[in-house]
């Protein structure tokens, strides 16, 4: 499949096309720049019909300008009654017939691409990783199928490899989205279990949004695809499971602060294994790319969020003020210690800027 | 008024439902909107097709239902949508009388049916404690069979309302598309039950 | 009693006159007044959504505060303006257009306008108690079920109020269209903006019925505590989807196609020619609304049908190009060879063709169900159904109302204003949308209260704001425009166009309330101008002159809505406290009682006479 279409985009309207495109958006984020399998495949597709279209508004552009300047009515043409065509039966056919072909041009890489991406043919296969995705308002849970090990906001999968995500929600329907590698699928509550699956083809870390409207922190809900090497990847399965929970921090402020967490956060949070509470689960919350997936990892920001996370994210579930500032301050040096891997630290953290 | 003389000619034409512009209008219009309301009763089979095995416990189709009950229900409007045939046949004679009492037994058969529905469901509630609320499948139940309920009570209101209301007149061409589509409108409501005896209670018991 | 006499009895008689009439074209004053109304209303909630979004990060308005203004644009801009907009046109112009005398159910006519102001009223009120509806225009479950506070229920009574209402409307124009055709007007003599109310009228049957059992079903679940979607007691929220995308879809085309025959006769007059393919045209709207029917899943790609079901919808939906390019060849081929008048009513039709045929085409790409995965729910689709909406609805309601505005109100729109209106409100249109296709594949997704600072989004979405100001620009020289031609503006004649083909240009401007003094005879299709081309002045009558039947105005269409409007806050505050099931059972009381009025008292309706006919005639009122 993407062999002969691959050959198209050597086609100069293509390649022109594809130059202009690609200089939309930033690397990593716009579904304009693949860097996965999905979402290669549907920029193809994507061309397909844009070239298609092209076409056709070219013609009807022709027409329609040679229509408004040949044809206007001119000064002192006033009464003159141009004759009263019926219509034209060849003309008809003509625009029946053509359209129908360009669309069927259309229609056969349509529903190739939609089977291809919908193929399930190898998972559970031995090796091919399976991760199960939940959408919760408005964080993201990442449960590795079989490893005993679970993420959120951060998903680590290892590149060129094929890698499974069986979709639910635990409240409204949310919608799973990473631009630069494959398109997106909802995520819904009940027994609609939805799968799709992710190629990346260079490591990097990708920028996920939540494409379905879930509440007002919607747009906040945002979550990244740390792709590296299958290597790396095996190496930080191990470190993950081997994260201590109880392990004592260094500093006495963040033990603590560990103690505080045991008191006040446990109820919802959980650091290591896997299971998903109401809340995030928090290992290796030193390595995560971002805050409630959206704001700069300071120790500032953190504080804040603990204090106050409705103002952050108005809507969300998690208490406001449950602890005090200072309290808020020892849990987070506690927080950023659980430092459990090194496994995706040389990776650019986000492009956006360099644009 | 000049009126009385065009609604109330000598003899009736054969059709004194379409015989006005008033009539053939409202006769087309009603068609349409029986158009309509089956696809709002599509719409509601479509949800409970989806939902009927969502019965969250003991409360299915197949414990639930007893089909005499509701093969006599059937019956009931299946005969009262006969008699109404029979009221409509004697509209186009011009014979008053008759048409009001076959009606009036069109009536009577729907009460009773409307009745045993309150009873099934009052048993459903108090003997199994099955309602509205407790399961998807109640709510989609309910509200299916509910609809077309309501639309028996509706429309045994309305033909009661006309009956009354033209005791004392008799049959004209002003009225005779308003009892000729409140009797359009009673055959829909049977061909509805006959789509629930079958895809709620038929279907639910065997499948 | 005709509008003059109305007017001179002073302002409470006018107002009770547009409570009970049951004109159907005071009606389409009744109409075009709300939805414009509304229609500014939508406006407003789309500038507010725009200067949110005009920079990064920012926070103008509340995350909570925007949800509801999303939902209410869309809402309010769909079915409280585009609705009422259109169904004021063919209230205008359809009977008209037919030698019709009235519509075939006056008093239901009535009763669906109505019913769609109470419903709209009620949507509205919702900002003064306690927050709009915020679960979108699409409002899925269960983010609308377990929404907090009464926003949600507000949506779900108010659209089940004004969707009766256009429920009612559609089944009239159809008894319209097949019953009160003047003599010798035959289908296929029909003008195309009859045949596309007739076509709208049947998609209105069959797809709003399908919206009303999913608000049922909504409301069912929010106030009595039912469980169609409540996962916990084996709900299933996908049911809300396909209920609302089977009503959904239809409701795109309900929307264009009315416009579709409207931009025909446009094209038409202005050209000075007969419409080109005619037969086709009527074909290809006829096949869009039976397509509109087969597609509504294409707006569930993502939803996790299946390969097969996805397939099958996109192809289903590639289809229904095919008519539309029709559609726009025969358009093209309608100006070729004509003698194109370039008014502002056709500026607006002239303008509407490359837009549309943008959204058309963005249109075909959306239904490439894998590339839809990238699409579905970003800015890229926001632009594709802006420009669908924008550039077919509204250029559309500009360019009819243009047209169509000495015959509704006697008096043809100041041309110059109208221009001026255009250029601001086509160039900030393309500068708002065309940018939006471009945001999205570049990774933004629709309904985001904010968008991160260093994602590339700055300039697209600064330009998208700047274009909505141009746009609001636009719309506000139009206003000017209306108060300026009431004021000033020279009465119309019957035909101001001078090149008028149909039958509305064969009466006065505007017609008497019996529209027609003597029935026409229509001898093929542009019937007035057959009988220009005959060298004759007017229309040749089908009977001789004598008594016109026309129907009573009532208030119990007025009665029934607000019924049900006391009714639905009952509903929607029982839930907090039994006392207000009085409101319920006071409203519905108010409505069934009215009813049963209508049932039980005659209506006969009564008689102008020959003699004030001839008076009028004389008078120059009728025609």
């Amino acid at each position: 499949m993407r062999g002969w279409m691959g050959k198209f985009r050597s086609l100069f309207l293509f390649g022109a096309l594809a130059m202009i495109l690609s200089g939309c958006g930033v690397d990593n984020l716009s579904a304009l720049k693949p860097k996965g399998y999905g979402a290669e495949l549907l920029l193809d597709l994507m061309m397909i019909s844009i070239a298609i279209m092209i076409f056709v508004f070219v013609i009807v552009m022709a027409i329609y300008a040679f229509v408004l300047v040949r044809y206007r009515e001119k000064k002192g043409q006033e009464d003159v009654i141009p004759k009263q065509t019926e219509g034209n039966k060849s003309l008809e056919v003509i625009w029946t017939v053509i359209p129908i072909i360009l669309l069927l041009v259309l229609a056969v890489p349509t529903v190739q691409a939609t089977f291809d991406l919908a193929d399930q043919s190898t998972q559970g296969d031995e090796g091919v990783l399976t991760v199960e995705v939940t959408g919760n308002q408005y964080w993201w849970h990442f449960n590795y199928e079989g490893e005993e090990l679970a993420t959120s906001q951060d998903l680590y999968i290892p590149t060129n490899e094929r890698v499974y995500l069986n979709m639910k929600s635990s409240d409204v329907i949310h919608s799973f989205w990473v631009p630069t590698l494959a398109g997106k699928m909802d995520t819904n509550p009940g027994e609609n279990m939805n799968t799709m699956y992710l190629e990346a083809y260079e490591e990097g870390v990708y920028w996920g949004h939540c494409a379905e409207l879930c509440g007002p922190s919607h747009s906040l809900m945002d979550f990244r695809v740390i792709a590296v090497s299958p290597e790396e990847f095996d190496q930080w399965k191990e470190d993950m499971r081997n994260v201590d929970p109880e392990a004592q921090p260094e500093t006495t402020s963040a033990q603590e602060g560990q103690e505080l967490f045991n008191n006040n956060c446990m109820s919802c949070h959980a650091i290591g294994g896997a299971s998903m509470g109401v809340g995030p689960n928090l290992t290796n919350y030193a390595n995560r790319e971002k805050i409630a997936g959206v704001f700069e990892p300071t120790k500032e920001n953190l504080v804040d969020w603990i204090v106050h996370p409705d103002e952050m994210k108005p809507g969300n579930q998690m208490p406001a003020n449950l602890v005090t500032e200072e309290e808020a301050d020892k849990i987070a040096d506690y927080l950023l210690e659980l430092d459990h891997s090194e496994v995706g630290k040389d990776l650019p953290t986000q492009a956006p800027d360099e644009e | 008024m000049s009126h009385d003389d065009v609604l109330n000619p000598k003899s009736m034409p054969h059709d004194p439902e379409k015989a006005t512009l008033e009539g053939k209008n409202k006769f087309l219009g009603f068609w349409f909107f029986l158009g309509g309301e089956t696809v709002l009763f599509a719409s509601l089979f479509g949800t409970y097709l989806a939902l009927n095995g969502s019965t969250q416990g003991e409360n299915t189709p197949e414990n639930l239902f007893g089909l005499e009950l509701v093969f006599i229900m059937t019956m009931l409007l299946l005969t009262s949508s006969l008699t109404s045939v029979y009221a409509m046949y004697h509209m186009k004679n011009n014979d008053f009388r008759k048409m009001q009492t076959w009606l009036g037994i069109t009536v009577l058969l729907g009460v009773c049916f409307l009745g045993f529905e309150i009873y099934e469901f009052y048993h459903y509630i108090h003997e199994y404690g099955f309602t509205f609320r407790s399961s998807a499948f109640g709510s989609a139940f309910y509200t299916l069979v509910g609809f077309h309920g309501g639309h028996v009570l509706f429309g045994l209101s309305w033909i009661v309302a006309l009956m009354i209301r033209n005791q004392k007149r008799g049959l004209n061409l002003y009225n005779a598309p308003k009892f000729y589509i409140a009797s359009l409108y009673w055959h829909f409501i049977d061909v509805v039950w006959v789509f629930i005896f079958t895809v709620v209670y038929l279907m639910g018991k065997v499948g | 009693m005709s509008t003059a006499v109305a007017q001179k009895r002073g302002l409470g008689a006018a107002i009770w006159d547009y409570l009970t009439t049951v004109d159907h074209k005071k009606i389409a004053h009744l109409y075009l007044v709300s939805g414009g109304l509304f229609f500014l209303i939508g406006g407003l909630e789309a500038m507010i959504i725009r200067i949110q979004l005009m920079k990064p990060d920012n926070d103008f308005i509340s995350a909570g505060l925007y949800n509801e203004m999303i939902t209410m644009h869309g809402t309010t801009m769909i079915f409280l303006a585009a609705m009422p907009l259109i169904f004021a046109l063919m209230n205008a112009v359809v009977p008209l257009q037919i030698g019709a005398r009235d519509v075939a159910f006056p008093f239901l006519n009535s009763l669906g306008f109505w019913l769609f102001l109470f419903g709209g009223i009620m949507l509205n009120v919702s900002w003064f108690t306690g927050g709009a509806p915020d679960a979108g225009w699409t409002n899925y479950a269960p983010l609308s079920t377990t929404s907090p506070g009464h926003g949600v229920d507000y949506y779900v009574m108010g659209l089940q109020i004004s969707g009766a209402g256009t429920l009612i409307g559609g089944i009239n124009f159809l008894v319209t269209i097949v019953n009160m055709r003047a003599p010798g007007m035959t289908y296929m003599r029909m003008p195309l903006f009859t045949w596309s109310t007739f076509v709208t009228s049947t998609l209105i049957l069959f797809a709003f019925p399908a919206l009303t059992v999913g608000l049922f079903l909504m409301m069912f679940d929010r106030m009595f505590g039912s469980a169609f979607f409540d996962v916990a007691l084996g709900g299933n929220v996908i049911i809300w989807e396909h209920l609302f995308w089977i009503f959904g879809h239809p409701e795109v085309y309900i929307l264009i196609l009315p416009l579709f025959g409207a931009f025909s006769d446009i094209f038409s007059n202005f050209s000075k020619k007969r419409l080109f393919g005619y037969s086709a045209m009527v074909f290809a709207t006829v096949l869009i609304g039976f397509l509109g029917f087969m597609v509504w899943a294409h707006h569930m790609f993502t939803v996790g049908m299946g390969p097969i079901a996805n397939s099958i919808f996109a192809v289903a939906t590639m289809a229904i190009a095919v008519p539309t390019g029709i559609k726009i060849f025969n358009w093209l081929f309608t100006m070729w060879g004509g003698q194109i008048r370039m008014t502002a009513a056709m500026l607006w039709s002239i303008a509407f063709i490359p837009s549309f045929t943008i959204g058309g085409m963005t249109g075909v790409m959306l239904a490439a169900a894998a590339a839809d995965f990238q699409y579905h729910d970003t800015y890229f689709v926001v632009g594709h159904f802006h420009y669908v909406i924008v550039g077919g609805v509204v250029f559309g309601l500009f360019a009819a109302l243009h047209y169509w505005w000495p015959k509704m109100f006697g008096k043809v729109l100041n041309e110059k204003l109208g221009k001026w209106a255009f250029w601001p409100f086509f160039i900030g249109f393309h500068l708002t949308f065309f940018i939006q296709h471009f945001l999205g594949l570049m990774g933004m997704p629709r309904r985001y209260w904010v968008f991160l600072e260093g994602q590339g989004l700055e300039t697209g979405n600064l330009i998208s704001t700047i274009g909505a100001f141009f746009m609001a620009i636009g719309t506000v020289i139009f206003l000017i425009n209306v108060v300026y031609t009431s004021v000033k503006g020279e009465k119309a004649a019957a035909d101001p166009w001078g090149v008028g083909r149909t039958l509305e240009w064969a009466i006065p401007s505007p017609p008497p309330h019996y529209n027609f003094v003597q029935t026409p005879l229509v001898r093929g299709l542009d019937p007035l101008w057959v009988e220009k081309m005959d060298g004759k002045e007017g229309m040749t009558p089908a009977e001789p002159l004598g008594d016109i039947h026309m129907p009573n105005a009532s208030i119990l269409p007025f009665m029934m809505s607000l019924g049900l409007f006391i009714a639905g806050f009952g509903f929607i505050y029982q839930v907090d406290n039994s006392a207000w099931l009085i409101a319920v059972f006071v409203g519905m009381g108010i409505t069934l009682g009215s009813m049963l009025t209508r049932s039980l008292k005659d209506d006969l309706g009564h008689h102008i006479h020959k003699e004030e006919l001839e008076a009028d005639i004389k008078k120059g009122v009728a025609k």
